[in-house]
C-alpha cells in the first residue's frame, strides 16, 4: 500500500507551504550587502541599455553573473517597477531598503524556491514514497538555504533547482535534455562550472558512444544545444563588442585567495601552516620576511602572502581542482552509470569548493543538498550527511552575525538535527538496511564491519559513532568559546581568533567529507 | 469521543506506517514529538518578534511595549506600596499598574534582567519612550522565555494527562493536538508581536485544567489561583472611568449600542451592574470552562479585542473532540484582531501565522478526513462566510472609509465576527445540555 500520486504531490505542498510561512515571517530579518547587489541589478537592467549593463559603474555592486540571470533581474524589475518605481531608480533606489523593496525582493526569493521545489520532485520521482518523503523534507527544511536565500539574501534555490532537474534527466538516461539544462543553469550563474568536467566525460561516455558514427552524430546533437543555450544567453553582447567586458567582469582575479571570512576549505590549512612554519623558524633564528601582500587582497604583482609555503595563484588552484577530481574523472570515463552522477557531481562541487580560487562560504550549498538526495539510500550516507550538514550549517552562522538572529540560526540548526535524526531512524529500522537499492551496499556492509556503525543497523535505529559524536561536541565548544570565553579570557584582543577557529574547525570537517566520497566513488563496484 | 472508536485502532506500527505519510514524525514517541514540536514553535514565535510592536515609534503613549516597560522600571525602582499609589513618582495615567501584582512581580524580575544588560531602558523617568535595538531584543527575550518556561510545559503536562487516560490515542493526532495548542496564531500574535504576557496567565490555566484532569485538585486550585493573579480571568480590577467599551470590540454591548445607545441612556454604575448581571447570568448553565470564558468575553465589562484569548484556550484544549469548533473561532478571532493588528504594522505575521495554522490544521494524512469536518450542509454557509471575511480584509485594507462613519469597516468586521462566536456560544452551551443530559439519564439506567 503506497500514497496516490496526488495525495504525495499535496504533502510535497504541505511541506512547502509550512517553510513558506517561516520564510514570510523572517522578511524583516538582517539582510547583507548582497540584498543591495541584487536591488541594483533590478535598477540597472531596467533603466539602461543592454550594452551598459556591464559596464555601468554608478553603484559599486557590479553585474558580474552571466546574461541569463540578468535576465532573469530584467523581467523581475518589471514587477519592481509597478510596485514601487524607486526601486528601479539608478540613483534614487540606491541603498533603499524601505519595507516595500525588501518585501518585493524576499518574495521572489521564496517564489524561486519553486523550482527548486520542482527539481526536487523530478529527481526523486521514481523512488519508493517514503524514501521520497524523506528527501523532500530534507532538502526543503534545510537550514542552510534558509539562512543563506532568506536572511542574508541570495538567490541559490532556483539555480540548485535547475541542477536538480538536469541531474534526473541524466538519472533517467535522456542524457541530451540533461546537458541542456546544466548549460542553462551555467548561463545563470558559471560558479556551477565545477562540476563541467564531470558533464563532459559523462555525456561523452554515456552520450557519444555507440559506434563513430552515431557517437559523432550525437557529440554534433549536444555540441549544437549547448551552443544554443550559450549563444541565446551572449550573442546580443558578442554583437554589441561587449563580450570581453562581460568576461572581465565574470572572472574577477583581481580578489586574493581568500574571502575576508574564511572559507572552511583546505587554504585555511595551507594558511595556518605557513603561519606556523613561519613561527618556529624565527623562533630557530631564521629571517624570514615579513610578506606585504595580504591573502584577501588581490594579486600584489610577483609578491606572495605567503612567507615560507609556494605562492598560490588561480592557475595552481585550478590545476589542484583538476588534480582532486582525476578519480572521480577516471571512474566517469570507465562506467558512466546514470545512478552515480549526483554522487560524482556532488564530489566536484567539493573538490571546487576545498581547493578553489576565492570560495565563499555560502558555496558549500552546491554540494550538500545534492548530497541529501542521496543520504537515505544507506546508513553511511545518512551518517555522512548528518555530519556534513551539521558542520555546513554552523559554518554559516558568521553571515547571520548580529544578535537578534543568533536565536533562529541556533533553532534552525537544531531544528533540522532532530528532523534528520528522526527520518533517518524512520528508514534505518530493522530491516530496512537490506533493502537499500544501492548497488554499493554489499561494499558499504564490508566497510561497516569495521566500525560499530553496522551492530545500530542490525539493532534498529539510527546511531552516529564516538569520534562523529565527539566532533559535533567539538562544534559546541567552538560556538561557547567564540560567544562567551574568548570575550572572558582575551577581552578585546585577538579578535580573528573566534572567526578562524570556526573555519578550521568546519575545515576538517569538510576535508572529512571530501575524503569519505572520494572513498565511495573509487570503491564504487563496476559491472 | 463517538466517532474516534469507530475508526480503526491501531494495532501495530506496520498499520500507521502504511496510512499515514506523517508516521516518521511521530515514531518516536510523544516526548521526541514536543520537542521538535515545541522549538518549531520557539523559532515561529522568535520570528514573530523581528516584527514591530504595539505603539512603536508612536509617541507620547507608544502602546502595551511601553505600558509593560514603564512597568518594569516601576517595580525596579520603587518601593512595593507605591507601585499602584499615584504620586508624583508614580504618575499613575501614565500607563499606571492596573493588573494583579504577579504581573507587577514578574515584570520586577524581568526587569532586574534588563537592567544587568541595558539599564537605560529601565532607569526611572528618564527611560520613558525609550525604544532601542537592544532594548526590544530584551524585552522580547522576556515574553519568550516565560513562554518556554509557562506556557510549553504547561501544555506537555496538559497532553500527557488528558491522553494517559486514552490508551487507543493515535500519535499523529497527539502530535496535531500539540502544534495545534502551540501554534496558536492569536496567542503568538498578541504575545510576541503586539507584545503582552498572556502565555503566562494562559499557561497557569492549562496548568489548573491538567491537574484537574489528574485529580489534583489542591494543585488546580493553586495554579489557577496564579493565574488570576497575573491577569483576572473572570474578575477584573476594572478601570470603570474608561467607559463600557474601549476600541471595537466584537462584544455585546458594542454591537448592540449600534442600535441602542446604552452610553447615553445608563450610568456608569448602573450599566456597572448591568454587565455584571449579565456574565453571571450567562455562567449559570456552564459547567465547562469553554461557556464560562465566552461568556466573559461576549458580556463584561471594559474588554480588549485580546481577551478573546480566553475562551479561544479551551477550545484548543478540547481541539480533538470539536475540531471545527477551534477552527471557527480561531479564524473568527484573528480577524477580530485584525483592526488592531494593522495598527501595529503586523499584517505580513497575521497571514503568515494563519496559513500556518491552516496548514497544520489540514495537515494531509493517508486516510479521508472524516473526523475533521462537519456535516456538509454546512460547509456551503462556512465558504460563503469565509468569502465574505477576505473581501472585508481587502476592503479594510484598500479603501479609506466615508467620512461620516471613519469606523465603519471595524464595526463590520466585529458584526461578522460576534454573529459567530454567538452562534458557537449557542452550540458549546447546547452541548452541554445534552452532556448532562446523558449524563443523567446514564446514571437513572445504573440505578435501576
Amino acid at each position: 500500500m503506497g500514497l496516490q500520486g496526488a495525495t504525495s504531490m499535496q504533502y510535497l505542498l504541505w511541506f512547502f507551504g509550512i517553510a513558506t510561512c517561516v520564510k514570510l515571517l523572517l522578511i524583516p530579518s538582517y539582510h547583507s550587502t548582497d540584498f543591495e547587489v541584487h536591488r541594483n541589478w533590478l535598477a540597472l537592467t531596467h533603466s539602461l541599455p543592454l550594452s551598459q549593463w556591464y559596464s555601468d559603474e554608478t553603484s559599486p555592486w557590479t553585474l558580474d553573473y552571466p546574461p541569463f540571470f540578468a535576465y532573469f533581474e530584467r523581467i523581475l524589475s518589471i514587477f519592481a517597477n509597478l510596485i514601487d518605481p524607486q526601486i528601479v531608480h539608478p540613483q534614487k533606489g540606491l541603498n533603499y531598503s524601505s519595507n516595500t523593496v525588501v518585501s518585493f525582493q524576499r518574495i521572489t526569493v521564496i517564489l524561486s524556491d519553486l523550482c527548486m521545489l520542482y527539481g526536487v520532485y523530478r529527481l526523486t520521482k521514481d523512488l519508493d514514497s517514503k524514501r521520497r518523503t524523506l528527501i523532500w523534507v530534507l532538502v526543503i527544511w534545510s537550514p542552510m538555504l534558509v539562512i543563506v536565500d532568506h536572511v542574508h539574501f541570495q538567490y541559490n534555490g532556483f539555480l540548485l533547482g535547475f541542477l536538480f532537474i538536469s541531474l534526473s534527466y541524466l538519472e533517467e538516461g535522456r542524457d541530451l535534455m540533461g546537458g541542456f539544462f546544466f548549460a542553462v543553469l551555467l548561463c545563470f550563474k558559471h560558479l556551477f562550472a565545477v562540476a563541467a568536467p564531470v558533464y563532459f566525460v559523462y555525456l561523452l561516455r554515456h552520450y557519444c558512444c555507440g559506434g563513430l558514427v552515431r557517437g559523432l552524430r550525437r557529440l554534433s546533437a549536444m555540441g549544437a544545444v549547448v551552443t544554443a543555450v550559450f549563444a541565446a544567453a551572449y550573442a546580443p553582447f558578442v554583437y554589441q563588442g561587449q563580450i570581453q567586458q562581460v568576461l572581465r567582469r565574470m572572472f574577477p582575479f583581481g580578489r586574493g585567495l581568500c574571502h575576508a571570512y574564511w572559507a572552511p576549505n583546505f587554504w585555511v590549512f595551507y594558511i595556518i601552516l605557513d603561519k606556523l612554519l613561519t613561527f618556529f623558524l624565527r623562533k630557530f633564528g631564521f629571517a624570514i620576511p615579513t610578506p606585504e601582500a595580504s591573502f584577501t587582497g588581490g594579486l600584489v604583482g610577483d609578491s606572495s602572502p605567503f612567507s615560507i609555503l609556494p605562492q598560490i595563484t588561480p592557475l595552481t588552484t585550478f590545476m589542484i581542482v583538476l588534480l582532486a577530481l582525476s578519480p572521480c574523472l577516471i571512474k566517469a570515463w570507465r562506467e558512466p552509470q546514470p545512478g552515480m552522477v549526483t554522487r560524482w557531481v556532488a564530489y566536484a562541487y567539493t573538490c571546487g569548493f576545498l581547493f578553489g580560487w576565492h570560495v565563499h562560504e555560502k558555496a558549500s550549498l552546491h554540494f550538500v543538498i545534492p548530497l541529501a538526495t542521496i543520504a537515505v539510500q544507506n546508513m553511511d550516507s545518512a551518517r555522512h550527511y548528518y555530519l556534513l550538514s551539521i558542520v555546513s550549517s554552523y559554518s554559516l552562522f558568521p553571515l547571520l552575525f548580529e544578535v537578534r538572529e543568533y536565536p533562529i540560526k541556533v533553532l534552525l540548526l537544531l531544528l533540522y538535527s532532530i528532523i534528520m535524526w528522526l527520518v533517518f531512524s524512520a528508514q534505518f529500522t530493522d530491516g530496512q538496511e537490506a533493502k537499500a537499492t544501492s548497488p554499493i551496499n554489499k561494499e558499504a556492509g564490508r566497510l561497516e564491519l569495521k566500525g560499530n556503525g553496522n551492530v545500530a543497523a542490525k539493532k534498529g535505529g539510527f546511531v552516529i559513532r564516538g569520534i562523529e559524536k565527539s566532533y559535533l561536541v567539538g562544534l559546541l565548544v567552538v560556538e561557547i568559546w567564540g560567544q562567551l570565553l574568548h570575550s572572558i579570557f582575551f577581552g578585546e584582543r585577538l579578535p580573528f581568533v573566534p572567526l578562524m577557529l570556526i573555519s578550521i574547525y568546519c575545515g576538517l570537517g569538510i576535508v572529512y567529507s571530501w575524503i569519505w566520497q572520494l572513498r565511495w566513488i573509487i570503491r564504487s563496484p563496476e559491472s | 469521543m463517538e466517532k474516534r472508536r469507530g475508526r480503526k485502532v491501531m494495532k501495530d506500527k506496520e498499520e500507521v506506517v502504511d496510512d499515514d505519510p506523517r508516521w516518521w514524525l511521530v515514531h518516536k514517541g510523544i516526548a521526541a514529538s514536543f520537542l521538535y514540536i515545541s522549538m518549531f514553535a520557539l523559532l515561529v514565535r522568535v520570528a514573530v518578534s523581528l516584527h514591530p510592536y504595539s505603539g512603536a515609534g508612536n509617541p507620547p503613549k507608544y502602546g502595551d511595549f511601553e505600558a509593560q516597560r514603564h512597568w518594569m522600571d516601576i517595580t525596579l525602582n520603587m518601593p512595593v506600596e507605591e507601585w499602584y499609589r499615584n504620586s508624583t513618582t508614580n504618575d499613575l495615567s501614565y500607563w499606571g499598574l492596573d493588573y494583579p501584582p504577579l504581573t507587577a512581580y514578574q515584570s520586577y524580575v524581568h526587569g532586574l534582567f534588563i537592567r544587568l544588560f541595558h539599564p537605560e531602558a529601565v532607569s526611572l523617568f528618564t527611560s520613558r519612550g525609550h525604544e532601542s535595538y537592544l532594548g526590544k531584543l530584551l524585552m522580547r527575550w522576556t515574553v519568550l522565555s516565560s513562554d518556554a518556561l509557562v506556557f510549553f510545559p504547561a501544555v506537555f503536562y496538559f497532553v500527557f494527562v488528558y491522553y494517559s487516560g486514552r490508551p487507543h490515542g493515535q500519535k499523529t493526532d497527539i502530535a496535531w493536538h500539540i502544534a495545534i495548542m502551540l501554534l496558536s496564531p492569536c496567542l503568538i500574535l498578541i504575545d510576541h508581536g503586539h507584545f503582552q504576557y498572556n502565555c503566562i496567565s494562559l499557561g497557569l490555566t492549562v496548568g489548573a485544567v491538567a491537574a484537574v484532569h489528574s485529580n489534583k485538585e489542591l494543585v488546580a486550585y493553586f495554579l489557577f489561583g496564579l493565574a488570576l493573579n497575573h491577569k483576572q480571568v473572570l474578575r477584573r480590577l476594572a478601570p470603570f472611568e474608561r467607559g463600557i467599551y474601549e476600541d471595537y470590540v466584537a462584544n455585546f454591548w458594542y454591537t448592540t449600542s449600534v442600535f441602542i445607545k446604552w452610553k447615553r441612556m445608563f450610568t456608569t454604575q448602573s450599566l456597572k451592574l448591568l454587565s455584571l448581571g449579565a456574565t453571571v447570568s450567562t455562567c449559570l448553565p456552564s459547567m465547562l470552562q469553554l461557556n464560562s470564558a465566552f461568556s466573559f468575553y461576549m458580556f463584561s465589562f471594559q474588554v480588549h479585542e485580546k481577551s478573546i484569548l480566553l475562551p479561544l484556550l479551551p477550545a484548543s484544549l478540547l481541539a480533538l473532540e470539536e475540531p471545527f469548533l477551534l477552527k471557527w473561532i480561531t479564524l473568527h478571532a484573528l480577524f477580530s484582531m485584525f483592526p488592531l493588528l494593522r495598527r501595529d504594522g503586523l499584517i505580513l505575521p497575521y497571514i503568515a501565522l494563519s496559513i500556518l495554522f491552516t496548514l497544520i490544521y489540514h495537515a494531509p494524512s493517508g486516510r479521508r478526513q472524516d473526523r475533521k469536518e462537519t456535516p456538509s450542509f454546512n460547509s456551503f454557509v462556512t465558504t460563503i462566510i469565509v468569502l465574505c471575511s477576505v473581501v472585508l480584509h481587502i476592503v479594510y485594507l484598500t479603501m479609506q472609509p466615508p467620512r461620516r462613519y471613519p469606523f465603519l469597516f471595524e464595526a463590520v468586521i466585529m458584526l461578522l465576527c460576534f454573529s459567530q462566536f454567538m452562534v458557537l456560544c449557542f452550540y458549546t452551551n447546547a452541548k452541554q445540555w445534552m452532556l448532562k443530559r446523558s449524563v443523567f439519564m446514564d446514571k437513572e439506567k445504573k440505578l435501576l
